[in-house]
């Protein structure tokens, strides 16, 4: 099952309830201000790092690039997808939950 | 219900009034129950805040829409699952929430209870159980 959040850990509550309700070996997708989640030093990096151990965790670049976050700011692990990586992982999902 | 029914699940994550979301995503329900598919809804975080005993819009000018969950059971939206940990960490229990029922035709129109309360993981299984998930 594929998750994706699109909004900012530091607003909103997307991230936590995702973490507490998607299965361990799901894929997260972070897209949009989601992947202010997928930087390192920020208050959520423990959380995100604890995340890794149980999911498959994405950022999608174009939204970092427009961010300005280099990808080595990013958490160790966090994989960084394009537009055609996330068509693949919403395609290869039997499901997929929007986490607004 | 035909087989080819898909199990559709509506998740609420968001208060009333302050946002048009929980209207909407009501109101989406309601269209979608008319073409015979396996609905159910989850009320998770702010969400939970929709089924609250009470509402009462009269000195804020808004239109109390609280009442129209009670139609749900009719449109055979039977199945409304609470997050139990949003509850609680709202203050809220089950008997802070609105009274829904419906008739369940396989038992000679019994009124029974809608709401259901459930674990984070009774959540997660549900999740996995859908065909299709649409967030409000």
């Amino acid at each position: 099952m594929l998750h994706t959040i699109n909004k900012s850990p530091f607003e909103k509550n997307s991230l936590d309830t995702c973490l507490r309700l998607a299965k361990p070996g799901s894929e997260i997708l972070l897209l949009e201000d989601g992947v202010y989640a997928a930087v390192k030093g920020t208050a959520v990096e423990q959380k995100m790092v604890q995340a890794l151990g149980d999911y498959t965790v994405y950022a999608l670049g174009p939204d970092l690039k427009a961010r300005g976050i280099e990808e080595d700011r990013l958490i160790d692990g966090v994989e960084v997808v394009g537009y055609d990586g996330f068509v693949d992982l919403a395609a290869n999902s039997d499901r997929v939950q929007s986490w607004l | 219900m035909s087989d080819a029914a898909k199990k559709f699940m509506y998740v609420n994550r968001r208060a009333p009034y302050g946002t048009v979301y929980a209207l909407e995503g009501l109101e989406v329900v309601l269209i979608g129950a008319a073409f015979d598919q396996d609905v159910c809804m989850a009320f998770i975080d702010d969400g939970v805040f929709q089924l609250k005993k009470g509402q009462d819009t009269k000195d804020s000018n808004m239109k109390n829409f609280s009442p129209t969950y009670r139609a749900l059971g009719d449109y055979e939206v039977t199945k409304l699952y609470v997050d139990k940990e949003s509850l609680e960490q709202r203050g809220l229990g089950e008997d802070d929430l609105m009274d829904l029922t419906y008739e369940d035709e396989d038992d000679d129109y019994n009124e029974k209870p809608s709401i259901r309360i459930v674990s984070r993981d009774e959540l997660a299984d549900l999740m996995e159980q859908q065909d299709v998930i649409l967030n409000y």
